[in-house]
């Protein structure tokens, strides 16, 4: 089946000629990285996990915009909104009812698949820029929504939490503890995803993209895969959301602006479509852009961060993930 | 029965200021078959760039012409440094770097002329005309008829013209029309080009009522896009009778539907695009595109 | 030909394996260093003899980069103080800024950058509401101090037993509010009120204080609209607003939706309230651009000296701002209220540094917690910060205004808020 890709939106490392020589490197690259991932909290000073966590909070994100946008070439300026449901979710069953932490995650991934597959139904009849633009509006009514629950959202101040604390066995510290949370569930859904992609629907998300006529000329039942594609992103962008809330503590309509939903779609381009370590690469540049920004300009954080968008644009329209993914393919290539 | 004329009133006022954006949106969309998220926030800068004239002693008049011929250099200059790089590249890619750009100018407004809020002059008298009960502001009036006008140049423009022409063929396929000898790179400058003209219009027209400062097209983009939508992305006329509507479904919402009431009217312009995109995909004025596959 | 669930899974052990053996180590938070003697174990972290490092979070990207004035302000004053006065008992003050672009959880990251990265003494002005909150909690968990939050909420003094280690500094919207419904009370005793206010927890303090104040008298709310920081326009809340022929109209706005209003106001020649502006957007830069014809008798309230206002151009802490800020942040106008008011927090925190009896962060928070009417540079005259074990907010005393000519005219007593309130 993986004939109907198209070369170009296939990274190179998938042919299938090249699996044999990529697949090792990739291995122990994944191995190191784990290994990596689960030294770095002892290792690092607690700013520096608290960090790592966040790049893992917004990872899982972007991996569900990566979902949409790179599996299926949809696009959503909404995707803010999502996180924004899943933090209030978490937050308010931990504010109104004391519910274990932990059981947060499910019920947020619940709510915001519900609502991600009840919005994924009109979501079909538009592609494109419509549903950017649908999608971003959707994220903007959102604040105003959450201020109107006041007494369950606790309007426009939002709500403070309490963090959990690192059960006493672990003999871990506050940070560390929920960096392992945070990790769990991002290896989790980058499990989840990778096991969808390599199924039956996969391909079908695949062919999607690549020729949506041709696709159902084939038989692949375009709503039923493309309102689902829509449901899970969602609800890995509420997974993010949920976490978020454990980490921060804190939710309020503020938190969750139209930049939030901007710099997750940047972060996914930025990042790379549809590629394994693109939602890594995007989740850190969602967290440590504003602060390069005003690191290079502090009178005008913006216009770095408008600049940097563009010129990774120009640099590596396939992202980040792409540029390397390139740079292996050529080195294969000059190979042979 | 006159408040409800009033509201109504107030509506169009609205409406008149989402249409002058929207024109700008739909040219662009004509052009270049882009959305341009920045197109707001570069009304906003040409809007400070005839600010910063009228500051220096340009009589108004002489300032307007000279920003909108700024306007339309600096439209060309970004279709050039910024937009053809990526020419031809996904739809996506080019999402993202009107997003850049919008966050870019934004901030760099702020930077230039900092954020405090700035008077700009209106062209229109201030004072209301008064019509049993009803009151009407000039520049009510003002706004309507220059957006009028420049509907109607536009609709002259994209029917009558062979730059109209080219520029259809253009944004319905570029490669057949570079084929066919359309110079398609000299197009799309002039496509970014005239949408700045437009904007700095929209922009000059909008900063004496909202208050010239780098948000001040923020809130209005949301609504322009309703409005294009509403209208169609290919019909000037579509852009003018969208904002119109949609100003004037937002006031009549927030003030008579109680359960909407004036903090939920964002949801006014969402309503109309989700309804419309679902109804009738292509808008109220604009051709459906037929797709081959 | 591999398997990759193999690979992860194997590899997936090896990381496993480490985890463990790293975990068996652990790891205890360490504490910063502490003082000797009489201050005995109290926190110095980011003191020295010659030196105390504070920081601020601003936003300076995104729609409320309005605010990332004020902190130009009270750098001039640190640079001032630092090169003219040796800084406070011989410390030089540093003065981080960092940007959170109003959005709360970065606003925790730059808290915790501040503490944990730059080591800090103390947070010196966290900006906004949200973002203040969102630190809170934070610097309470972790014992450093969150001094003169630049937001007028009520929570920062609200309970200082759950969070000592958080002040706020300028007179709460609570307040302010009530000082408007007490005026109206007194001075048009059956007075119809339309109110516009910013949906949120500034508008709606703002708009408690004050129906609280005029509970049970013949004052009455007849018409009440809101609008969202993200409207184009509220000019169809002012015509809703306009239909109740109140005559008296309580605008609660921040700036640019207060010069919105304020033109509505005046191109409605068919109604003609009583304008009341609250303090937020009172500024010479909120009505200028309106024309300042069009903004005669509005009535607000303040509690630091305008320094467009010349009654002030004689007193001498007007004239030492304006000079002082010409020379050490060149270029700014001196006019624009923001900078003024950092230099007044500025001036206030740096009071609070001298009074410390110990070096230490526990030094800091008793120094801003036994305030005894202390005066500070730029507050009206007449307005001292006081603070005490049950009393959390420093400045609590505002002056009515109404605007005449080309400026504020103070009118009536200094109002200490606390008294009959």
């Amino acid at each position: 089946m993986n004939g109907t890709r198209t070369p170009t939106a296939a990274p190179a490392a998938r042919a299938p000629r090249t699996r044999r020589a990529v697949l090792k490197p990739q291995g122990v690259l994944l191995a190191v990285l784990l290994v990596a991932a689960c030294v770095a909290p002892f290792q690092l000073v607690p700013f520096r996990v608290f960090q790592l966590t966040m790049v893992l909070v917004y990872a899982i994100a972007v991996l569900g915009l990566d979902l949409l946008v790179g599996r299926t070439g949809q696009i959503s300026l909404g995707h803010g909104g999502f996180f924004a449901i899943g933090a209030y979710v978490a937050a308010v069953l931990l504010d109104r009812w004391d519910v274990p932490y932990p059981l947060t995650l499910p019920a947020a991934l619940a709510v915001t698949f519900v609502l991600g597959f009840a919005l994924g139904i009109p979501a079909l009849r538009l592609r494109g820029l419509y549903l950017a633009l649908v999608t971003m509006t959707i994220a903007i009514f959102l604040v105003p929504l959450l201020k109107r629950f006041e007494s369950l959202t606790g309007g426009s101040m939002g709500l403070t939490l309490t963090k959990p604390d690192a059960p006493a066995w672990t003999g871990l510290a506050q940070d560390q503890w929920l960096y392992f949370c945070v990790l769990l569930v991002t290896g989790g859904a980058t499990l989840a995803v990778a096991g969808l992609l390599r199924s039956r629907v996969g391909r079908a998300l695949a062919a999607i993209r690549d020729n949506e006529a041709a696709a159902e000329v084939m038989g692949v039942r375009l709503s039923r895969y493309k309102t689902l594609a829509f449901a899970w992103s969602a609800m890995l962008a509420g997974a993010a959301g949920c976490v978020n809330t454990w980490v921060i503590a804190f939710v309020s309509p503020d938190s969750f602006t139209s930049t939030l939903s901007i710099m997750l779609l940047a972060g996914i381009v930025v990042g790379g479509l549809g590629s394994l370590y693109g939602p890594l690469l995007g989740g850190a540049f969602v967290f440590f852009m504003p602060t390069m920004s005003q690191g290079i300009n502090q009178a005008a954080p913006g216009v770095i961060s408008g600049l940097l968008i563009i010129v990774i644009m120009y640099v590596a329209p396939t992202g980040l993930a792409g540029l390397a993914g390139r740079a292996s393919a050529a080195r294969l290539a000059r190979k042979k | 029965m006159a408040d409800f004329i009033q509201q109504l009133v107030e509506g169009l006022g609205s409406g008149a200021i989402y249409a002058s954006l929207a024109l700008a949106l739909v040219l662009i969309y004509q052009f270049t078959g882009i959305v341009n998220f920045a197109q707001g926030e570069l009304a906003m800068f040409s809007t400070f760039i005839a600010w910063s004239f009228v500051q220096a002693g340009v009589p108004f008049w002489l300032a307007l012409i000279l920003t909108l011929a700024v306007s339309f250099l600096g439209g060309m200059a970004i279709e050039r440094i910024v937009i053809r790089p990526v020419e031809g590249a996904p739809e996506l890619t080019l999402v993202i770097v009107t997003l850049g750009l919008f966050i870019l100018v934004n901030a760099a407004a702020g930077w230039i002329w900092s954020f405090l809020i700035k008077d700009f002059p209106s062209p229109f008298p201030e004072s209301a005309l008064h019509l049993g009960g009803v009151s009407l502001n000039y520049s009510t009036l003002g706004v309507l008829g220059v957006v009028a006008a420049v509907m109607g140049v536009l609709y002259a423009l994209f029917r009558f013209t062979k730059i109209g022409l080219a520029m259809r063929a253009v944004a319905s396929n570029p490669a057949s029309a570079r084929l066919s000898g359309v110079r398609v790179g000299r197009v799309l400058a002039l496509g970014w080009g005239l949408a700045a003209t437009v904007g700095a219009v929209s922009g000059v027209l909008v900063a004496p009522v909202l208050f010239l400062e780098p948000n001040m097209m923020g809130g209005v983009l949301v609504y322009a896009f309703a409005a294009a939508t509403l209208g169609g992305f290919d019909s000037p006329l579509g852009a003018v009778v969208g904002g119109l509507v949609v100003g004037v479904a937002e006031t009549l919402a927030g003030a008579y539907v109680g359960a909407i009431g004036s903090d939920l009217k964002i949801g006014v312009p969402l309503a109309i695009i989700i309804g419309v995109l679902l109804v009738r995909p292509q808008g109220l004025f604009g051709r459906a595109a037929v797709e081959r596959a | 030909m591999r398997n990759p669930t193999r690979t992860t899974v194997r590899s997936g052990a090896v990381a496993l394996s480490v985890l463990l053996a790293a975990a068996a180590c652990g790891r205890s938070e360490s504490g910063g260093p502490t003082a000797q003697g009489a201050c005995a174990g109290q926190q110095t972290t980011g003191i020295t003899a010659s030196s105390v490092k504070l920081g601020g979070i601003y936003p300076l990207s995104g729609p409320s980069s309005a605010y990332g004035e004020i902190p130009k302000g009270v750098k001039a004053y640190f640079d001032y103080v630092n090169a003219e006065k040796g800084g406070v008992n011989g410390r030089k003050i540093e003065f981080t800024v960092r940007d959170d672009g109003y959005q709360p959880p970065k606003s925790v990251e730059e808290a915790r950058r501040l503490v944990e990265q730059e080591n800090v003494f103390a947070l010196f002005q966290t900006l906004g509401t949200p973002t203040s909150a969102a630190v809170m909690q934070y610097a309470n968990q972790r014992k450093v101090p969150q001094v003169f939050v630049s937001s007028g909420a009520s929570m920062w003094g609200a309970d200082p037993a759950k969070h000592p280690w958080t002040i706020g500094w300028q007179p709460s919207y609570l307040s302010e509010g009530a000082l408007y419904g007490q005026y109206l009370k007194a001075d048009k005793p059956n007075a119809r009120v339309a109110v516009l206010y910013q949906n949120d927890d500034f508008g709606k303090d703002l708009r408690a204080g004050f129906t609280k104040a005029i509970a049970g008298s013949s004052v009455k709310i007849v018409a009440e609209q809101t609008y969202e920081v993200t409207d184009p326009s509220i000019d169809p809340q002012m015509r809703n607003l306009a239909g109740s022929k109140a005559d008296v109209f309580l605008d609660i706005t921040t700036p640019k939706f207060g010069s919105q209003a304020l033109a509505a106001d005046a191109r409605n020649t068919g109604w003609n309230p009583l304008h009341i502006i609250n303090n937020v957007a009172s500024s010479p830069t909120v009505l200028k651009p309106v024309g300042f014809k069009n903004v005669q008798n509005i009535v607000s309230a303040a509690f630091f000296k305008d320094p467009s206002d010349p009654q002030w151009a004689d007193d001498a802490e007007m004239k030492q701002y304006k000079e002082k800020l010409k020379q050490y942040a060149p270029g700014l106008d001196p006019s624009v209220p923001y900078y003024t008011q950092g230099w007044a927090a500025a001036a206030s925190v740096t009071k609070v540094l001298a009074a410390m009896k110990c070096p230490t962060r526990e030094g800091l928070m008793e120094s801003a917690r036994n305030l005894k009417d202390v005066p500070s540079e730029l507050l009206l005259p007449g307005i001292v910060m006081n603070t005490g074990p049950k009393d959390s907010y420093p400045i609590e005393s505002l002056q009515l205004q109404k605007f005449q000519g080309e400026r504020w005219t103070l009118f009536g007593k200094v109002i200490d808020t606390r008294v009959g309130l």
